[in-house]
């Protein structure tokens, strides 16, 4: 198995901490003048999406994690599993619900999505920034809440609540930035 | 893939880069002290186990088989100390330094260090002129003095005169999160990482500069060791703190020659135990002390910090016109 010495992390660097694949956030050089020298680093930990801190003496080594992004394209789901397909291949891939998390709101068919695969199983499913979705629910009208902040809440196909404007009824397709959960504006259908 | 020739630091920054190296010499030229220039190249080298220096050889014209090795200095202040003991006066040196692996946001291999000796100025004395440079240069509000011991008293419950080196281990592991489990350091290692994992950040939390002083006589360095008012051993030393980052560092200077050839080889037996080869010790520098070097505080101070501090940059390579790794 391959390993990184502490001379070589970096931001993004995949490597493995108490036996669960980790990616680096940041690394810092920590050494007083005449002193010793330690990297103090900010890690990620891919399967719990938890942040840990940890210091390491420099020089030390640690090993490498086989973890790979690929794009896949979002086919379906059975109720367990949620299948991608590789576009080139046509090969399958299954995440579980742990995998798709929060991403479980921005899933529709044929869009890309950026899949982390750990030895080969997907450990995390990240969505396009934008996608285009449907109201499937939401007030009628330009009545909705007047009370502060403006707009109204909408239903969309996944099942994501989203914040739009009054002027927006059931049935519009909308575009919506992933990221924050916010409503863009009207997508060209 | 293309190739990034462009400089790390932007134009803006290296006008200010310049500006701020032009500032200092003033300050420098209105106190009467002299710039000097020392060798980079030197036979010998600092012995501090945790310190080491770029090789490089010398080979005389057509003598390929007679390689002579040099050293790239780490700070001017073997040199410095030689001009001193022969009278120059104050001095201070705007000096381009090299330490062999040491790369990351707050250091760079390769950087510039302001150096400069005050004779008959006591450490307390140096302090208050580094405070003046800082105020005039960084423009800094007046920085505050805490003692090494009070620090660890204050945030740690910990006192470093009387504490066992389990206590000192045991406060290490309980305070810092995520050490490596088979940690095996001194009692000086596991000081050091309370400082720099827990005591820097309180430091930065004060906003204003903060002169440590008063530090546990093991860490003595080139400092002489003295007797504190409680009677306990601390070496006539400081640290300097500016947001976050550790800045300068100064002596009250050692003069005893044999102390410090003793000091030398307690660093290289050190080295040995570490697998390191051992370095030679600079004679010219213990020849000048036995000879006599005046009673006189001595500080370094990291320029590419203090340009950092001042146009408020992250890391150091974006105050060097190229970073060691485009270099």
């Amino acid at each position: 198995m391959a390993n990184y010495s502490t001379s070589e992390f970096k931001s993004g660097l995949k490597f493995m901490q108490d036996g669960d694949p980790c990616s680096i956030i940041e690394n810092e050089l920590v050494k007083p003048g005449k002193g010793q020298a330690f990297n103090r680093v900010k890690f990620r930990n891919l399967k719990t999406g938890r942040v840990n801190e940890r210091t390491f003496k420099s020089g030390d080594r640690v090993e490498s994690a086989d973890v790979m992004e690929v794009e896949l394209e979002y086919s379906y789901t059975d109720g367990e599993f949620w299948y991608f397909m590789d576009p080139t291949t046509f090969e399958q891939h299954a995440a579980d619900a742990s995998a798709i998390a929060d991403c479980k709101n921005w899933l529709k068919e044929q869009y890309i999505y950026t899949i982390t695969q750990w030895n080969g199983t997907p450990l995390l499913v990240t969505a396009p920034n934008f996608v285009n979705l449907t109201v499937t629910d939401t007030d009628p009208g330009l009545k909705g809440d007047t009370s502060g902040g403006g707009g109204k809440p909408a239903t969309l196909e996944t099942g994501a609540v989203v914040r739009v404007p009054l002027f927006i009824s059931i049935g519009e397709l909308l575009r919506v930035d992933t990221r924050s959960g916010e409503y863009v504006e009207r997508a060209k259908s | 893939m293309a190739i990034n020739w462009q400089p790390s630091a932007d134009i803006e920054t290296l006008i200010w880069r310049a500006q701020l190296l032009t500032d200092v010499r003033h300050f420098f030229a209105e106190r009467d002290i002299l710039e000097v220039e020392t060798p980079i190249l030197s036979q010998s080298a600092p012995t501090a186990p945790y310190l080491d220096s770029f090789t490089a050889d010398y080979i005389p014209i057509g003598e390929a088989s007679s390689r002579q090795a040099y050293y790239l200095q780490t700070s001017p202040e073997f040199a410095m100390k030689r001009l001193l003991a022969d009278g120059s006066g104050p001095i201070y040196q705007l000096a381009r330094v090299f330490r062999n692996g040491e790369t990351g946001g707050h250091h760079s291999p390769e950087f510039t260090m302001l150096e400069w000796y005050r004779p008959g100025l006591s450490v307390n004395e140096l302090i208050v002129e580094v405070d003046d440079f800082l105020q005039q240069i960084l423009h800094t509000p007046p920085a505050i003095k805490r003692r090494y011991q009070q620090l660890f008293q204050q945030y740690l419950l910990i006192d470093i005169f009387t504490s066992s080196d389990e206590e000192i281990e045991h406060c290490a592991i309980e305070q810092i999160t995520g050490l490596p489990a088979d940690l095996q350091i001194d009692r000086d290692g596991w000081l050091e990482l309370l400082m720099t994992h827990v005591i820097e950040f309180e430091l930065e939390k004060l906003n204003v500069p903060v002169f440590v002083y008063d530090y546990p006589a093991s860490q003595a360095q080139l400092a002489k060791v003295v007797k504190d008012n409680n009677g306990n051993a601390i070496s006539a030393r400081f640290e300097l703190y500016v947001g976050g980052l550790e800045l300068a560092n100064g002596y009250d200077e050692l003069l005893d020659a044999n102390e410090l050839q003793q000091r030398f080889e307690k660093d290289n037996q050190q080295r040995r135990s570490q697998g390191k080869s051992e370095m030679p010790i600079d004679e010219n520098l213990l020849a000048a002390m036995d000879y006599g070097l005046p009673e006189c505080s001595g500080v370094a101070l990291g320029i590419d910090r203090l340009i950092m501090l001042a146009m408020n940059k992250q890391t150091i390579q974006a105050v060097l016109s190229f970073g060691f790794e485009q270099s």
